[in-house]
């Protein structure tokens, strides 16, 4: 639900703010005309849009305090933004405020492939780390499916995931250090060079605050050795349950694959004809496993989930023979988004965190509320970390659908909180998600949360709006927290 | 159960109302561990038992007061494990006190540390408010991470109640060798092998002897351990559960035992004692009468930072003294989950 925004800057004080930024700043890193801000007006969630004060563009980490120090005094929001390819409007601009884009932080400042980190600045592409490293056999692990255009100091404020995260582990698993500018311009060095800090684990808590309690400035990441082979099993199942049961005996197998998804017949439909990735088309459900490591293991690894997937009823397997099947395979679940793109006007990508053994349920739900809401909907899910990714298809030019759209994505997300999950896995909260918060949480934790931001940000000055509601919002919306799957009406079916 | 958490409460509440200081306390196991202790205990060890475990999902939520034995007994029947190894140091030692001190194994390099696992976090606050935070699935942005926020806190900001935690199946094989080297050679080679995708999962090098730990499939251990080429160590989990729990020889003695977490591939460290290098170089442990201020002086030339583990010394720090803005943003998280500065005050700084 959008709520009215928060007031604008006006011409008076936005020629003032100007004029200050000018001070230390060159012109051509302030931007304020109409069509120099607009393109900062959504990120990746543009069915939410607000044009920026003033869009800021600083050099280096002194400009990025003296910003701060200038909007603290002036009691100016800041919003910070990367590439703008986040999915929940984290960097959705204030009216009032500052949009400060880290965009000019692109230099990988230190790459040492002996201790196997990599020292780099905010704006970096996730997937230019990798790059840089591959020449040493090394990585970055977390590979968000926007890897190719998104900054790391975004996927630092998410903490992204990405396909392979049930095995390496998320952003907060592979970021050893960061720097950061508070709002009070003071900037903080957290983590290190080492696999422990003194004190208490800040970085855990500024990996995913979504640029509530700081800006960051640096980033420090840990690099993995590249797999000697990789290799990939594409099974196809009769009904989403097997497919479950098969993610489920592969796990009590005692492996851990480094990828392992799953994507239900209209999403596989979708894909298809798109890419030709050899998705059997009559399946209910398919599952793409990946095994990597040295070719030893992996060939062993990969016979015994093939015999999985064989006693768990599946109707056909195979074998990536190569490299070049293997990336076919993954073709059509790296396409899934663009894909579903293509047969439908619009589509809204949901992100809820469910236990695994829920799926089938969850699904059996979500095909109801199709139902319900006269729109079709493709789910792929990373099965092996239970994050599902319902693509719900609506047409934006139809009056009313993104309503609709909006309202069955938000019960889709309920869905996930009753069966004991989380409303966002890895796309994050921002002004997306925000009142289903106050149905994940009780008042006393968002307390908790609001205080945790104030010892970070006393003003409330970075991001405000995103993230966590205030407890006004919630009972405004009259929204009840439904607690860890006790639903409030037990006897009432719910889908 | 609930009872115990009232009690809890209301104990809380009214030390917070008198200021008076609460030790949090399980076995007693990491008694010894950071700074003194100091105020009523508060006992933790009957508010125990795993409270939900699905191997298939890999997750295990257990109360805080339960042994690390039964968890890990718990594991082992389904041929699982918890990954970061954490070490006991005593019977009886409990999951809350492995969490709250933040302690990780000798798997740590590999697998990951105690904040890693940890998914979800029930505490009480210093105003003995109930607080739930994170959950029971593997990847949840929604809210700050305040559950890892509470590994390694020390008890300060709140006594945990349940704790939930990503489990892994135990290695298809395990096989331990032994080679002949100095601390340089072990230093580099540790790194090298570390940038290969090896299944190497724990590592310890003392007196000349580099002891490895290969995990995995049983094709992936046997070609590695055909390359590495070191003898064979006979009942291999008895030595690295010995090296856990520093009853190796390597941990007798009087002498403060410091810990210096430094970047993996920092040289041998210029300090007199005895060192032992394990995570692939980024831990050393050091038995040393060396002065504090040398031992964190060398620590921090290396990027690092050095805690004194064992044998308490009046006025030092046990933890490496944090910069002044990093303390002022400890200061007000303390105040806000504990503002009364009621438990385990000086556990974690001297400051509160």
């Amino acid at each position: 639900m959008m709520h009215a925004p928060p007031p604008s800057l006006s011409p008076e004080d936005r020629a003032a703010l100007v004029e200050a930024l000018e001070v230390f700043l060159p012109t051509e890193c302030i931007l304020h005309e109409l069509e120099d801000v607009r393109p900062y007006e959504c990120d990746g969630l543009s069915a939410y849009r607000q044009l920026p004060g003033v869009v800021v563009l600083p050099r280096d980490e002194t400009e990025v305090c003296r910003v701060l120090t200038l909007c603290k005094q002036r009691g100016v929001p800041v919003v910070a933004r990367g590439a703008g390819t986040g999915l929940s409007g984290g960097a959705l601009p204030h009216p009032g405020g500052v949009l400060l884009s880290l965009a000019r932080f692109m230099r990988i400042l230190e790459l040492d492939p002996i201790a196997r980190i990599a020292r780099v600045q905010p704006g970096v592409r996730n997937l230019a780390i990798s790059e840089a490293a591959a020449r040493y056999g090394l990585y970055y692990a977390p590979d968000p499916s926007s890897q190719i255009a998104c900054s790391i100091g975004g996927n630092v404020a998410e903490n992204s995931g990405g396909v392979h995260c049930l095995k390496y582990g998320l952003t907060v698993h592979n970021v050893m250090r960061v720097r950061v500018c508070t709002i009070d311009g003071e900037v903080l060095d957290i983590g290190g060079e080492t696999l422990d800090s003194p004190g208490y684990d800040l970085l855990a808590v500024m990996c995913g605050s979504e640029g509530l309690l700081g800006v960051v400035t640096e980033v420090t990441v840990k690099l993995l050795p590249k797999p000697e082979v990789a290799k990939c099993v594409l099974a196809a199942f009769g009904s989403i349950a097997d497919a479950g049961n098969a993610v489920a005996a592969v796990i009590a197998a005692g492996i851990i694959p480094a990828g392992l998804e799953m994507m239900d017949k209209p999403a596989t439909a979708a894909v298809e004809p798109f890419v030709n990735a050899g998705y059997p088309l009559d399946a209910a459900a398919i599952l793409l496993c990946e095994a990597d490591g040295i070719a030893e293991e992996v060939d062993a690894e990969i016979e015994r989930i093939a015999a999985i997937m064989r006693d768990a009823h599946a109707t056909q397997i195979r074998v990536s023979r190569d490299e070049a099947e293997r990336l076919r395979f993954w073709s059509g679940r790296k396409a899934a988004f663009p894909a579903v793109g293509r047969i439908s006007p619009d589509y809204y990508c949901m992100d809820g965190t469910i236990p695994r053994k829920r799926l089938a349920d969850v699904l059996t739900g979500i095909s109801h509320l199709e139902v319900k809401y006269g729109l079709r909907c493709a789910n792929v899910f990373h099965a092996g970390d239970g994050n599902l990714h319902p693509l719900i298809l609506y047409d934006a030019n139809q009056p009313g659908e993104l309503e609709r759209c909006e309202a069955f994505g938000a019960e889709i997300l309920e869905l996930c909180i009753a069966a004991g999950g989380t409303i966002t896995g890895e796309h994050g909260v921002g002004i997306e998600k925000i009142d289903q918060m106050c149905v994940q949480f009780p008042p006393d934790v968002l307390q908790a949360f609001h205080a945790v931001k104030r010892a970070f940000d006393p003003s409330g000055l970075l991001n405000p709006g995103k993230a966590v509601p205030t407890l006004h919002r919630c009972a405004e919306l009259g929204r009840m927290h439904v607690h860890g799957g006790a639903d409030k009406f037990p006897e009432l079916p719910r889908f | 159960m609930q009872a115990i958490i009232e009690d809890w409460r209301r104990r809380i509440a009214a030390a917070a109302e008198r200021g008076e200081a609460l030790q949090i306390r399980g076995s007693g196991s990491k008694d010894f561990y950071g700074g003194a202790l100091d105020g009523t205990v508060l006992e933790t060890t009957a508010y125990s038992g795993i409270l939900d475990y699905e191997p298939t999902e890999l997750v295990l939520q257990a109360r805080a007061g339960t042994p690390l034995d039964d968890i890990e007994q718990a594991l082992l029947e389904r041929g699982q494990m918890l990954a970061f190894e954490p070490p006991h140091f005593g019977p009886g030692a409990t999951l809350g006190g492995a969490v709250a001190c933040g302690l990780s194994g000798p798997r740590r390099a590999a697998a990951g540390s105690v904040r890693d696992f940890v998914l979800g976090a029930r505490i009480l606050d210093g105003r003995g408010a109930d607080l739930s935070f994170g959950g029971k699935v593997m990847k949840n942005v929604a809210g700050y991470d305040v559950s890892r926020l509470m590994v390694g806190a020390m008890g300060t900001l709140g006594v945990l109640l349940d704790i939930s935690l990503k489990v892994l199946p135990l290695p298809e094989r395990e096989l331990t060798v032994r080679l002949g080297c100095d601390q340089e050679d072990a230093i580099r080679l540790l790194n090298a092998w570390a940038a290969k995708p090896y299944p190497i999962s724990a590592s310890c090098h003392e007196q000349e002897t580099l002891t490895l730990r290969l995990s995995g499939t049983a094709a992936g251990v046997d070609a590695l351990s055909r390359m590495i080429r070191g003898v064979e160590v006979e009942n291999a989990a008895d030595y690295w559960r010995a090296l856990r729990e520093q009853r190796t020889e390597f941990f007798d003695g009087e002498a403060p035992l410091w810990r210096l977490s430094v970047k993996s591939t920092a040289p041998s460290l210029p300090l007199p004692g005895r060192q032992c290098i394990e995570w692939n170089g980024s831990l050393r442990w050091v038995k040393t009468d060396a002065d504090a201020a040398l031992v964190r002086d060398v620590a921090r030339k290396v990027g690092g930072h050095a805690t004194l583990f064992r044998g308490r010394l009046p006025d030092v720090p046990a933890f490496h003294p944090l910069p002044a803005p990093l303390m002022m943003l400890h200061r007000r998280l303390k105040e806000t989950f504990d503002p009364a500065g009621i438990l385990n005050r000086g556990r974690l700084v001297f400051e509160f």
